[in-house]
């Protein structure tokens, strides 16, 4: 179910009032948040915004384009380095 | 004649259903676009006048994107997702299901036909 209209998207309070520091004083900084669920907005853009994905923060430089997804969709918190070879799997095997 | 939005070219089946052999019009788009049209949507296509078919090319142009245009919209959306390399992009990308399905079984539709794997089965009896 999509979220309500009347409450307008997620952001993280505190996140966007990080944002909006570095916009009023023009600075360009690495911003770290573990708020995925935060969607991204129109004044991030420009900004560098480092997601965490469960191990580390994995930088993004949000563009125009990203605006209404949200920060965690960008940072993947699964890898798949490919299955275990065979001759790998008998040692670690049942027996 | 029946040449309505480009090269389709359905006939002697009932117009309803014949409009559905147009990308992006299916059967709902077609009722409505007869609706709109004022056209009965049991007659053939050949029994159709040439000032019907003209009203039907003339609501679709104006209501509907239809075809190419919509096969480059399509295509466009899928573009800007693997762009921004968000995670539908990378499902994309990968041609793996975009929408959460499973993949340990199933997902053939995107995955294609079954690749068979060395040392796969006799697992269940364990």
């Amino acid at each position: 179910m999509s979220r309500s209209l009347k409450k307008g998207p997620f952001v993280s309070p505190k996140l966007m009032k990080k944002v909006e520091k570095l916009n009023a004083t023009k600075a360009r900084q690495v911003i770290r948040t573990w708020s995925r669920a935060s969607t991204i907005f129109p004044q991030m853009v420009g900004h560098t915004i480092a997601v965490y994905d469960g191990r580390r923060h994995i930088p993004i430089y949000i563009t125009e384009n990203m605006v209404g997804h949200k920060l965690g969709e960008f940072a993947p918190t699964r890898m798949f380095r490919g299955h275990v070879s065979k001759t790998e799997k008998k040692g670690k095997g049942r027996r | 004649m029946a040449r309505i939005a480009g090269v389709d070219v359905p006939r002697n089946k009932r117009v309803e259903i014949s409009l559905t052999y147009i990308y992006g019009i299916g059967k709902n788009a077609s009722q409505n676009i007869l609706a709109s049209a004022n056209i009965d949507p049991n007659t053939r296509v050949q029994d159709l006048s040439e000032a019907e078919v003209g009203r039907l090319r003339q609501v679709i142009d104006e209501n509907y994107t239809v075809e190419g245009d919509l096969r480059r919209e399509v295509a466009m959306n899928i573009k800007r997702l693997t762009e921004i390399g968000c995670y539908r992009g990378l499902r994309h990308r990968r041609h793996l299901p975009v929408h959460g399905q499973r993949t340990k079984t199933n997902a053939r539709t995107r995955k294609g036909p079954k690749k068979t794997v060395a040392g796969r089965g006799r697992r269940k009896g364990k």
